[in-house]
């Protein structure tokens, strides 16, 4: 399928880097030479708690913003997002678009038998991603779990290209970044975690390089096509 | 006789050169930045020659007031510091403001609740403070997410409110708005108002003047009141308070007063006019069907016109960028032809609306809403199925979030 516009809606917890991915994916578009926009959405600041964040990206101008309720791409960062009802709405893929897809990070299928059901129903793919694990083996922090599903969703659907994300990252990264005390923080712990500041981004990178990699060979493998462009003169 | 020289064209402390405002917003290159809405109130202060800032933390703002307090360590702000509480900074700026420094501050929603009895202060002292509001829901039970019903209560207080739909229009807007509101025929307060976490929070890019240049100091010398000090004449507010005259002197004085700062708010019209571009945007307002919004309700309603479009439905727009002064005139010219005309808000009560139905003949053709409130988005589809409802086409159900 190739849409005008990708809606992109990553549910996640306070802490895990929600709204980064969703920032990081819109920074990289905006390099590639499309139209995004990225927001959050989320309570008062904790940890734990459900933290949205939303990335639109396409080929015209975007003036819509706010909460996503019609997504193609629903991200499910945490499984508590789906075991613990730690998202806005029940289901947390209510209002997703017929031809989307659900990338959940998870070593183990998440969804009952209904949910599977209502999913085929919508023609809508489901793509499990073992993003914590695959965080900590190739970045050794589980605070990189957000690089997987920027990986993961760039994979499945081409809508950033590596360059651009490799640019963004060292745009919000590389740089002194100011927000709110609770991001600061947390930029500052995770830097922590890296001997040096360029070991980070190389890391980081090399994380959501490996999930692309996984993420493409799935959609390849089960022919999933969600792609931006101009459907008017898309070649099938 | 001492020679007056222009400060433009020479340089602040941090190598900015003053820079005529006309040129400065409709002349100099323009670099396409891609910032968060916080990020722009830092960039657009940042050129803004301010001050003092004043600042209290209180979501959606904190993020903006935070940066503000970087461009101080940086050098580019006079003075800043935190207060007490939302009533205390708005108070703070006053004193700061009858000092004669140009004042920036930000609150939101309870924020805005809170310092409410400084702001008819502001406007009767004449003192041309910004202050941005990020809006945000402001009842029990809690919400920090976007609602303008706070907007509403700004209206009537004499103070310039301009309500902005992007963060371009952010950027824009505080540097015209110091021009618009320092002079010395309005001289008053700007609310400068966005729907918190859409504008604030969301990233899209922005066209930024170079950071080399910059708005002309403030000069309090073009006040066209003397300062109201508390103790000295000619209005010594402490010990000659007209309260406490009850005679007829001092309620014609009192009433005299109150008419002057509409006067003003009056006289800023033509200050508004052609610092903004007029007080309204019109986009095909021939159409049957006009959306009349503020805000990020305009954001939306644009999405919504392209949905209807392709369906065959043509649908005008109207983008009100002031408040106050009210674009009465404007208003009624660019719905004269339309036979329906929607008004989505983000709030419960519908007040952009009731100012229009106020405004217009017919008033029946407006259709308030669609609403959403408390924090809610408002999907384009809401704002289609409304106007299909009305116009008696079919709509499907909407399946969203929730069911």
């Amino acid at each position: 399928m190739i849409k005008k516009r990708l809606n992109i809606r990553m549910s996640g917890l306070g802490g895990q880097g929600a709204v980064t991915a969703a920032h990081v994916m819109a920074m990289a578009a905006n390099r590639d030479g499309k139209f995004s926009i990225s927001n959050p959405f989320f309570g008062a600041e904790k940890r734990m708690a459900p933290a949205e964040s939303y990335c639109r990206i396409g080929i015209e101008r975007i003036y819509d913003r706010g909460e996503l309720v019609f997504p193609d791409v629903i991200q499910v960062f945490h499984p508590q997002v789906i075991t613990m009802g730690k998202s806005y709405t029940m289901p947390f893929y209510s209002g997703i678009k017929e031809g989307g897809v659900v990338i959940i990070n998870s070593d183990v299928p998440l969804l009952s038998e209904e949910d599977v059901d209502r999913l085929k129903d919508l023609n809508v793919a489901v793509f499990y991603i073992p993003g914590t694990q695959i965080a900590i083996e190739i970045a050794g922090t589980e605070l990189s779990t957000n690089m997987t599903m920027i990986g993961s969703v760039a994979g499945i659907t081409k809508c950033v290209s590596m360059e651009a994300l490799d640019g963004a990252l060292q745009e919000r990264f590389g740089k002194k970044f100011v927000a709110s005390g609770g991001t600061a923080s947390l930029d500052e712990a995770i830097k922590k975690k890296f001997a040096k500041k360029e070991m980070l981004l190389a890391k980081n990178l090399a994380t959501v390089k490996r999930a692309y990699e996984i993420a493409s060979e799935w959609g390849e493998k089960n022919k999933v096509e969600l792609r931006i462009g101009n459907p008017a003169v898309a070649v099938s | 006789m001492a020679e007056i020289k222009s400060v433009i064209g020479t340089q602040n402390k941090k190598g900015q050169t003053y820079t005529d405002p006309w040129k400065l917003l409709h002349e100099a290159p323009r670099t396409p930045s891609f910032f968060t809405g916080s990020e722009v109130i830092k960039e657009a202060i940042r050129r803004a020659s301010c001050d003092v800032m004043i600042a209290y933390p209180i979501t959606p703002q904190s993020e903006a007031a935070a940066l503000i307090g970087e461009l101080f360590a940086e050098g580019y702000v006079g003075d800043y510091f935190r207060g007490e509480s939302e009533f205390a900074v708005m108070s703070q700026c006053a004193g700061a403001s009858f000092g004669g420094a140009r004042v920036f501050t930000t609150t939101a929603g309870p924020g805005t609740m809170r310092a409410m009895e400084n702001f008819p202060m502001w406007a009767g002292a004449r003192l041309p403070i910004q202050m941005i509001v990020t809006c945000r829901g402001i009842n029990s039970p809690l919400s920090i997410q976007p609602d303008t019903l706070e907007i509403a209560y700004l209206l009537n207080t004499g103070m310039l409110v301009w309500h902005a739909e992007t963060a371009q229009d952010f950027f824009d807007w505080i540097l015209k708005g110091y021009i618009v509101s320092e002079e010395p025929d309005v001289h008053l307060p700007l609310a400068l108002c966005c729907d918190g976490f859409f504008v604030t929070h969301t990233k899209d890019v922005v066209n930024l003047t170079p950071t080399d240049m910059c708005l002309p100091p403030y000069d309090p010398y073009r006040s066209p009141v003397p300062c109201m000090d508390m103790e000295c004449p000619p209005v010594r507010m402490m010990r000659d308070p007209f309260v406490m005259k009850s005679n007829y002197i001092s309620y014609a004085t009192h009433a005299s007063w109150q008419q002057e700062i509409w006067a003003a708010v009056e006289r800023s019209r033509k200050h508004t006019i052609h610092w903004l571009n007029g007080l309204i945007d019109t986009e095909n307002t021939d159409a049957d069907i006009v959306i009349v919004a503020s805000g990020t309700a305009v954001s939306q309603g644009r999405e919504a016109i392209r949905m209807l479009e392709d369906e065959g439905v043509r649908c005008g727009l109207v983008k009100v960028k002031a408040l106050r002064p009210w674009p009465e005139e404007e208003i009624r010219e660019a719905t004269k032809n339309a036979k329906h005309i929607f008004v989505p808000e983000f709030n419960v009560t519908g007040w952009l609306a009731k100012e229009i139905r106020a405004s217009i003949p017919n008033p029946h053709r407006v259709h308030a809403g669609p609403h959403v409130c408390g924090g809610m988005t408002m999907p384009p589809e809401i704002i289609v199925s409304e106007i299909k409802t009305a116009l008696g086409m079919k709509t499907f159900s909407l399946a969203g979030r929730g069911s």
